[in-house]
């Protein structure tokens, strides 16, 4: 249910998507399904060591295999590419797609194999001979940040990526007055997003043209600039269609080391190149882990569980190839203070560099372990002070009269109202009942817990957070494109600049351009365009595509319009502001038999130049870029800056029971309010924020990636690194509210990543409820079985 | 993730099996269901170079009562034993661990004998098998043997089974008025255990244990029936200090270990807890 | 390992091309045959993408060979519409409900949701757990997916009446 439903047609109407029609027929078109003539499979041999130094690679037998055209190593490809993007100034760190001279984590990847098939491929490189010398890893982040421990790359001189410290308000002050302060450590275990579908790419460069095509399983901003830039090719050699569907990303698409390798062997061997990874592929060298994070925190509180100040430690393990990972650091900057009005903030972020796969940005982009940190930290001062976990909640919650807010690093909030969003949970959950029930399963002996978690999800992206950790990016904007077209039929194409990969972004153009022209949006055609014809984008990242996207089309829309009118005025003689728009018809307000109709308006412009204003160009068709609000800005002398525009606030109330006998965790109920604005499609919405808390229960119970204290990898199947399935995941009920956001075209916020960003601080909340009777509590996540039963019954 | 080369047979019947396993050696393996093999060979972690397919052999499919057992063919789909009423009655204990067994689609393709053949640790068949001691028939093209399940396994997915044998059939002893528990805990459901327990109890006219059959899986190398804990219950009226008692015997001998999913003291303690659990199951359904 | 021809029945046609033994009906399907509606996720027999059904059955694609399907009728997601290339009301409640994202996992839930509703035309919330207890959705969390097929169920019981 919509609180404030807004004045519109299709926009916050229950409509079908665009792009379901063709996944349940079986008609989508993924990365695998792209067949090109002659086209050659790869696969890539991965180093069984953590760390080793590469002394010779013998490819000879492999490549006498029949069907088998080309064995890549490292030396070659580092001979005739550049490094691979980095987004910290570490010029040492040199990631490549294939390792050079020294292999730096387990299932890194040392040579490739192009063949007639993918078996083929793993036949040849079964035959491949390495000569490793294997050495010393460093596997524990606490342990790389300890000068003198081994270099994961020596030519950078420690594993230290970045140590950044951040003041935002007296924090010596608050802490100092405030009556009370506590500290705890929160421990993040690494794991992603793990899409179900691998990242795959086909390369085919075309020497005729010196053009690079690139189909691609990808979510990624500057993917094209970054192979370009990889290969030393202009841009505009790199041509990446982005009609791809792609089967699930949230974020960890990225697979820029796998499109330089076959980009580079499509332009030696003349021949389309695919590239899939295989499951094992993906989760061990496929470089797209998420986070890995140690908090060490202290908060500054009152006795009335008013918080006052935070000093925040963060140390995160990038492991081997840092790419864009550490600033995950940085985003969480935006809301560092959570939808609570604590008055300062020390910040030190640590990003190290370990021997393990690389971290990519993963839903959330860094938000949901700091969230997870933060509520951990509300809990800690409501339990130290005797107060219910939704009463501190209350008394530190911003204020709706209080936006927009400036917290103490700069961000100001654009709109919210905390109190009402917390009341629609709780009432949702019926919440003296949902206690009633926790109590009834403690006094039959048994272990049981409701969580509370709030959390805000920074939407519309802004890359100041790269500037704050890189000085020497300055790149203040954060645009999105987008270009409509009417043809000469009034038929009606939305040009959108980038992939999709479940967020049903075809169905939001549609229903914008619908609404903002009047025309029934399941007749608008929406495309993407390949990266030579696209408008500027940065991309599905950053839960902004609602924002940005919807802005951009709604611009373009508002361009049409006005080209449509001033076509009427000039043949209805009319000026325009006695004109009336009506579902693409346009009529003389007094005098209604005086109109012209879309279908005429149309053909007017693309065939009658001679009825046309004077100036205007045939057709009709509109671009439009749009800056992403309140950008733009570099940091002011404090430090201070927006990061992010728009804020969406979350309310979870889960319901778990802990057996006490094996420590399995049974998620009983789940109940979240949430506000994102305007929603531009219900079910969309609603999808993606459920999806989000069933990624988050896997974060909080089940999913990590397993690494030996010797380096060895142990989670690279299914079987090991664990999604919850539909047993594991109960039915969430949901409800909604809606403040919209002042700065966006329909006031929608962003919704892709909430879920994600308190279901896991949540389910924390709840299991340390249900451990709070016998005196226990657990600050990591996973929260396994085995160490909730550890906790337990295990010998202390 | 492709399988290293190999040549297929599908076997006509199980005389053809035989045949083709004593032609090809140990290079050959039987597929049944593929359920386990299948995995194993994608990652090239088995890599037999000729597969005899036995999914024809009908006659390899069957479930009925033999003697004072009740037999199943190791071609017999787990979805069919599920479905079977009288494999339900004739051994109740399968059916409660069928329930943990994976999903609809492998439980459609996955076969007893493949379950029994593989020997995972923590699959449930095997288990059950061993719980009950059940009789597992095997043949070369020269004959064939029985040799018990609690004989049967030697460690992580090895066993007895020379490479030119082929499991033919498992037949349980028959249930008769017996109570039955199984428990087992995976972080997942479907899952493979990581610790399980299944107990078989018969109650006497004057309600003590006439018989027992427990089992821990998941924790040692291979399945194990717990003697010990067997041998507490036999005789015994049964209380709550009696099923403790039982439980906490229920690990003697074990050496668990550790992995990925828990450590082996968990493994340890779960059991004896699921033990507990699987005998007063048993016994409430015996009557008690 | 010589390729050998295998014919089999894919969504009511007879199919026939030519495949080593290594290669499993789920890369026959989506290579050689041109079926792609069936996704590889894992490859070991864990996500579900690959469901299709084998006689009627839903199996994983790609713990099956493709030889041991010859002579078989596999129906993969492209086989559920109805004759006239309508999606089936199976299909269309998976639009009505929203019960996908990114497509990906959807192949097999609806295999397996096809399977579940054939044999059981009125599931509850448990059945259709089980049905679909194999397929892993990354993207829906379920709840969509679930409320999906007992639209399906209730659209296709009003029907039958
Ligand atoms: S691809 Fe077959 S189960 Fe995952
Ligand atoms: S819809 Fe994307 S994985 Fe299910």
């Amino acid at each position: 249910m919509i609180s404030q439903a807004p004045n519109t047609r299709y926009v916050a109407r229950k409509r079908r998507t665009q792009e379901d029609k063709r996944f349940v027929t079986g008609r989508g078109v993924f990365v695998q399904d792209i067949e090109r003539p002659g086209m050659l499979h790869v696969a890539a041999l991965p180093c069984p060591y953590p760390r080793a130094r590469i002394n010779n690679i013998d490819f000879s037998a492999a490549l006498a295999m029949p069907g088998v055209h080309a064995v890549l190593d490292g030396a070659e490809l580092a001979a005739a590419t550049n490094p691979l993007y980095g987004g910290l100034k570490t010029p040492g760190v040199k990631w490549r797609p294939l390792a050079f001279e020294l292999s730096r984590y387990a299932g890194e990847w040392v040579a490739a194999v192009a063949a007639d098939s993918r078996a083929i491929a793993e036949d040849a490189m079964e035959l491949i001979e390495v000569d490793y010398t294997p050495t010393d890893p460093v596997i524990d982040p606490e342990e790389a940040y300890q000068a003198g421990s081994p270099q994961v790359h020596p030519e950078h001189g420690s594993n230290v990526l970045y140590d950044g410290e951040f003041t935002w308000g007296p924090v010596d002050d608050d802490f100092a007055a405030a009556d009370h302060s506590l500290s705890f450590r929160a421990r993040w275990h690494r794991s992603s997003t793990v899409p179900i579908e691998t990242f795959g790419a086909v390369a085919e460069w075309d020497e005729g043209k010196g053009i690079l095509d690139v189909w691609a399983s990808i979510q990624m901003p500057n993917y094209a600039d970054q192979i370009a830039g990889a290969m030393g090719i202009p841009l505009n050699a790199v041509r990446v269609h982005q009609d791809v569907d792609v089967g699930g990303s949230y974020g960890v698409k990225r697979g820029i080391k796998h499109t330089v390798l076959i980009g580079y062997l499509s332009r030696k061997l003349e021949r389309p190149i695919r590239l899939i990874e295989d499951r094992l592929d993906n989760m061990g060298g496929g470089d797209a882990h998420g986070p890995d994070r140690i908090f060490d925190t202290q908060v500054a509180y009152n006795a009335d569980g008013m918080i006052k100040s935070l000093k925040i430690r963060a140390l995160d393990d990038a492991g081997a190839y840092p790419g864009r990972g550490p600033f995950q650091l940085g985003k969480p900057i935006a809301a560092i203070v959570g939808p609570y009005t604590i008055n300062s903030v020390h910040y030190e972020a640590i990003s190290v560099t370990t021997n393990k796969t690389g971290q990519v940005p993963v839903r959330g982009f860094g938000q949901a372990p700091t969230n997870y940190m933060l509520e951990r930290a509300v809990d800690k001062v409501a339990a130290a002070l005797g107060m219910d976990r939704i009463e501190i909640r209350r008394r530190n919650f911003i204020q709706p009269d209080q936006f927009p807010y400036e917290q103490p690093s700069g961000t100001k909030y654009d709109s919210g109202n905390y109190p009402a969003v917390m009341d629609k949970v709780l009432a949702l959950a019926n919440f003296d009942a949902l206690c009633a029930r926790r109590d009834e399963i403690r006094s039959e002996g048994r272990l049981a817990g409701i969580g509370v978690a709030t959390c805000l999800e920074p939407g519309g992206g802004n890359n100041m957070f790269e500037y704050l950790m890189n000085p020497a990016a300055e790149i203040t904007t954060f645009m999105e494109g987008a270009e409509a077209r009417i043809d000469g039929e009034g038929c009606i194409t939305g040009v959108m600049a980038t992939t999709t990969s479940g967020q049903g972004h075809e169905t939001l153009v549609a229903t914008i351009l619908g609404e903002e022209l009047g025309r029934e949006p399941d007749d608008i055609r929406v495309i993407h365009a390949d990266t030579l014809t696209a408008m500027p984008t940065r991309s599905p990242v950053a839960s902004r595509m609602a924002i940005m996207l919807g802005g951009a089309i709604t611009g373009a829309a508002a361009k049409l319009k006005a080209q449509i009118m001033a076509i009427a005025a000039h043949n209805l003689e009319t000026p325009l502001d006695q004109l009336e728009y009506s579902g693409g018809d346009v009529s003389v307000r007094n005098d209604p038999s005086r109109k012209l109709t879309w279908n005429e308006i149309c053909y007017i412009a693309h065939k009658q130049y001679h009825r046309l204003p004077e100036g205007a160009a045939p057709g009709l068709q509109a671009q439009h870029v749009w800056q992403v609000p309140l950008g733009g800005q570099l940091p002011d002398a404090d430090g201070k800056v927006q990061l992010y525009p728009c804020f969406s606030f979350q309310a979870h109330i889960p319901l778990v029971e802990i057996d006490p006998g094996t420590g399995k965790v049974t998620l009983l109920e789940y109940f979240i309010a949430h506000d994102c604005g305007t929603v531009i499609n219900p079910d969309i919405v609603r999808g993606m924020i459920l999806g989000g808390i069933a990624h988050g229960i896997g974060a909080a119970l089940y999913e990590k990636f397993e690494y030996a204290p010797d380096g060895q990898f142990l989670s690279a199947t299914f079987a090991d690194y664990l999604m919850p399935s539909t047993f594991e995941v109960p039915l969430v009920k949901d409800t909604e509210h809606c403040t919209p956001s002042p700065l966006t075209s329909h006031g929608q916020k962003g919704s892709g990543e909430g879920g994600y960003l308190g279901g896991p601080a949540a389910v924390a909340s709840a299991v340390n409820d249900a451990l709070s009777p016998r005196g226990l509590e657990i600050d990591q996540l996973p929260m396994r079985m085995s160490l909730i039963e550890e906790l337990l019954n295990g010998t202390p | 993730m492709k399988p290293a080369p190999f040549d297929y047979f599908a076997a006509a019947s199980a005389d053809d099996a035989v045949r083709l396993l004593a032609e090809h050696g140990d290079e050959a393996l039987i597929l049944a269901g593929g359920q386990s093999l299948v995995p194993m060979m994608n990652m090239r972690l088995a890599r037999p170079s000729v597969l005899i397919d036995i999914n024809d052999c009908d006659e390899m499919k069957f479930m009925a009562a033999d003697g004072d057992g009740f037999a199943i063919g190791a071609g017999t789909r787990q979805k069919d034993i599920l479905k079977s009423a009288e494999t339900c009655t004739a051994v109740p204990l399968l059916l409660k661990a069928l329930a943990f067994v994976g999903h609809v689609q492998t439980r459609n393709r996955g076969t007893l004998g493949g379950s029994i053949a593989h020997g995972d640790p923590s699959a449930e068949m095997p288990l059950v098998a061993v719980t009950l001691d059940a009789a597992i028939s095997l043949r070369t093209s020269n004959g064939e043997r029985t040799i018990a399940a609690s004989e049967f396994y030697s460690g992580p997915m090895s066993t007895e089974r020379a490479p030119d044998e082929c499991l033919m059939a498992v037949s349980f002893p028959l249930s008769t008025g017996a109570g039955t528990g199984f428990h087992e805990v995976s972080e997942r459901h479907g899952d493979f255990a990581i610790v399980s327990a299944a107990a078989e109890i018969n109650l006497d006219a004057g309600g003590k244990c006439a018989s027992a059959a427990i089992g821990i899986g998941g924790a040692h190398p291979h399945p194990v029936k717990a003697l010990k804990a067997e041998a507490i219950l036999v005789g015994e009226a049964p209380s709550d200090a009696l099923i403790e008692a039982a439980a906490e015997a229920a690990t003697d001998g074990i050496e668990a270990m550790d992995d990925v999913h828990a450590t082996g003291a968990y493994r340890m303690r779960v059991a004896r807890v699921l033990a507990a659990r699987a005998i007063s199951d048993a016994l409430a359904e015996a009557g008690l | 390992m010589k390729p050998r021809s295998i014919t089999l029945t894919v969504n009511g046609a007879k199919r026939t091309a030519a495949a080593e033994p290594r290669v499993t009906l789920l890369d026959f399907l989506r290579g050689p045959l041109g079926v792609t509606g069936a996704h590889m996720g894992c490859e070991h027999g864990v996500c579900g993408a690959c469901s299709v059904l084998v006689e009627g059955e839903p199996v994983r694609a790609c713990l099956m060979f493709a030889v041991q399907a010859a002579g078989k009728a596999v129906t993969t997601v492209e086989g559920l519409a109805g004759s006239d290339g309508e999606p089936s009301p199976l299909q269309e409640a998976f639009r009505d409900a929203h019960g996908l994202q990114c497509g990906y996992c959807t192949p097999g839930m609806l295999i397996a949701a096809q399977a579940l509703l054939d044999e059981n035309p009125d599931p509850d919330e448990a059945d259709i757990r089980e049905a679909i207890g194999g397929n892993i959705c990354r993207c829906t969390g379920y709840v969509q997916i679930i409320e999906a097929i007992k639209l399906a169920a209730e659209n296709l019981r009003e029907a039958a009446q």
